[in-house]
């Protein structure tokens, strides 16, 4: 149906729209090992000399520590949550079903100013300290319908008949859920668990409004870059924000992708 | 267990509370879908529904000057506020600069999803799919800082531009700079829906419509491109909506006059610590959001979601 010469025009114009997606990618992971400590292009040399002096630095330990605990808490929740509400909305259909699918995806739908905001005014009229756990609850608004949106997919391929014979057979519901339906939906839990961590550990917008005096890996990012400091350091944990967020969402994607049901 | 267990032992006290509880779940799916639901839905009601009316009621009271402290009373002081300058500059230049960044992601991705739909082979479509989604993932501050890098006076675009003999280009701390950021963050939450409305259009109406004598650019604006509108509206949704609400973008590569309305909300928390004008302020693309999406619905972007 295209001309020749639209075809090549699209393929030269895919290619660059490629390229604008990873080039800059790929230019964060070569500053990484800038050796030099001037942020100019193209790079002098190569070290690796910042990795561990990132490493070695007790307020970037400190982070660290906090993002992992801050997504390992909000994935739990997330996990708990996200579950229940696809249980309950997969198969009953009910009053008020689509309005409550909707308050789910909402923390994702509206702005995360508006949602981090929000938060802050809460915790503030409550007289809640910022803490982690102020971050957990932040992180976790938006982990559930990660969770939620994987464990619903899975339940709605699934036919209601395994549930149907398992009862038949005389099992009770706990059985049910140990035997049957926790097998079923094994993969899409934990695809739904890497990719809310992977979304909690390099969230900002949210995080900023939730966190405190304490930083996030990201919110210490944030204030070394505005401040132009320690730039070959940041230039360092960005590369290993990189790929310590790309990694879960790789596994997730491979979790979810059954190959007995693909279609093209 | 015999398989009749179930039919013939009803009423019977064998299997004891957990199997009558089961029993009676199994008979009561709506009851069942309840207790499932109940918990998540009154975590989110206890705190982001109550986080959002606090927000809300927070934009209605003011601070005080002198200490700080928040005064409990109702006042439209906020909203009047907004009227004054330079808050109308600002809330006009973010919706300039988000419909900006909406039209160039629609440019963008309109010739690249319609390669993936019609040209691209399955795999090399799968791949180039998952190279458009993944950088979704990566932290959005770095990509960001990336383009901070780039766009230095000494960094990779004016390396590249004078090695091929063209003059050096400063956006850098500019709102062009904002602009090429916000287009580079969102574009993949453009491809998405306008891959998916291009990937249901039957080939047997581009068939029909050269049948009829259409030229390819006739097909392209008479065929495709309405059926396209939809998947269209539904990614400016993402575009212009991220758009309205940013503040780290103006933060890393804007300049001086590079405020926008997440800019004003951030600063108004942060620096002024004036938590009730911030409120205030949030329920501005709040409102416009709220026109948008009227707008969008009516070209059917739901549909394509």
């Amino acid at each position: 149906m295209e001309t020749r010469a639209t075809k090549v025009a699209l393929w030269a114009w895919a290619t660059l729209i490629f390229l604008f997606l990873w080039i800059p990618l790929a230019i964060m992971a070569l500053y990484a090992f800038n050796a030099s400590n001037i942020q100019s292009w193209p790079i002098p040399g190569f070290t690796t000399k910042w990795f561990s002096e990132a490493w070695n630095d007790p307020e970037v330990r400190d982070a660290l520590w906090l993002s992992l605990r801050a997504g390992l808490l909000a994935t739990g929740v997330a996990l708990v949550l996200g579950s229940l509400a696809a249980f309950g909305l997969s198969r009953a259909r009910f009053f008020g079903k689509d309005s409550i699918s909707f308050l789910f995806i909402l923390p994702i739908a509206l702005p995360g100013i508006i949602t981090g905001l929000a938060l802050n005014s809460f915790f503030v009229l409550l007289g809640f300290n910022f803490s982690l756990w102020t971050i957990v609850i932040g992180h976790a608004t938006f982990c559930v319908v990660i969770v939620y949106n994987n464990v619903i997919a899975r339940l709605r391929r699934t036919s209601g008949s395994f549930f149907e014979a398992s009862a038949d057979l005389g099992a009770t519901g706990f059985q049910t859920f140990r035997f049957v339906t926790l097998p079923v939906i094994a993969t899409a839990l934990v695809a739904g668990a890497l990719l809310a961590f992977a979304l909690s550990w390099d969230e900002i917008v949210v995080t900023y409004f939730t966190a405190g005096a304490q930083n996030t890996l990201p919110l210490l990012l944030f204030g070394f870059i505005r401040q132009g400091q320690n730039l070959p350091i940041v230039n360092a944990i960005a590369l290993v924000v990189i790929v310590v967020s790309l990694i879960p969402v790789a596994l997730a994607q491979r979790l979810t992708s059954d190959p007995g049901a693909g279609r093209g | 267990m015999p398989a009749d267990a179930a039919g013939a032992t009803e009423g019977s006290p064998r299997g004891g509370a957990l199997r009558s509880l089961s029993r009676f779940s199994w008979r009561r799916p709506g009851l069942k879908a309840f207790g499932q639901i109940s918990a998540p839905v009154a975590a989110f009601l206890a705190v982001y529904v109550a986080a959002l009316v606090a927000l809300l009621i927070q934009s209605f009271w003011t601070t005080d000057s002198f200490t700080g402290k928040l005064i409990h009373s109702w006042s439209l002081d906020n909203f009047r506020a907004i009227a004054n300058d330079p808050y109308p500059a600002i809330i006009q230049r973010t919706v300039l600069i988000a419909s900006a960044v909406t039209i160039t992601c629609m440019l963008l991705a309109f010739p690249y999803a319609y390669f993936l739909v019609r040209i691209a082979g399955r795999r090399l479509r799968l791949a180039l799919l998952v190279a458009t989604v993944l950088p979704l993932w990566v932290s959005y501050l770095v990509r960001v800082y990336s383009w901070r890098l780039i766009l230095n006076p000494d960094g990779a675009l004016n390396w590249f531009l004078n090695g091929l003999g063209l003059p050096s280009l400063n956006i850098a701390y500019t709102n062009w700079a904002m602009w090429l950021v916000f287009t580079y963050i969102w574009f993949p939450f453009m491809v998405l829906p306008v891959y998916a409305s291009l990937e249901r259009v039957p080939y047997s109406y581009l068939e029909a419509s050269a049948d009829l004598g259409a030229h390819g650019f006739t097909t392209l604006r008479r065929v495709i491109l309405p059926l396209a509108v939809p998947g269209l509206a539904a990614g400016s949704i993402f575009t212009f909506s991220l758009t309205l609400g940013d503040y780290i973008a103006p933060s890393l590569v804007g300049g001086p006059d590079s405020s926008l309305i997440g800019t004003v909300v951030f600063e108004s928390l942060g620096l002024a610590n004036n938590a009730p004008f911030a409120a205030a302020f949030a329920m501005v693309p709040l409102g416009i959001m709220a026109v948008y999406l009227a707008i969008m619905k009516r070209l059917g972007a739901f549909e394509s979601l």
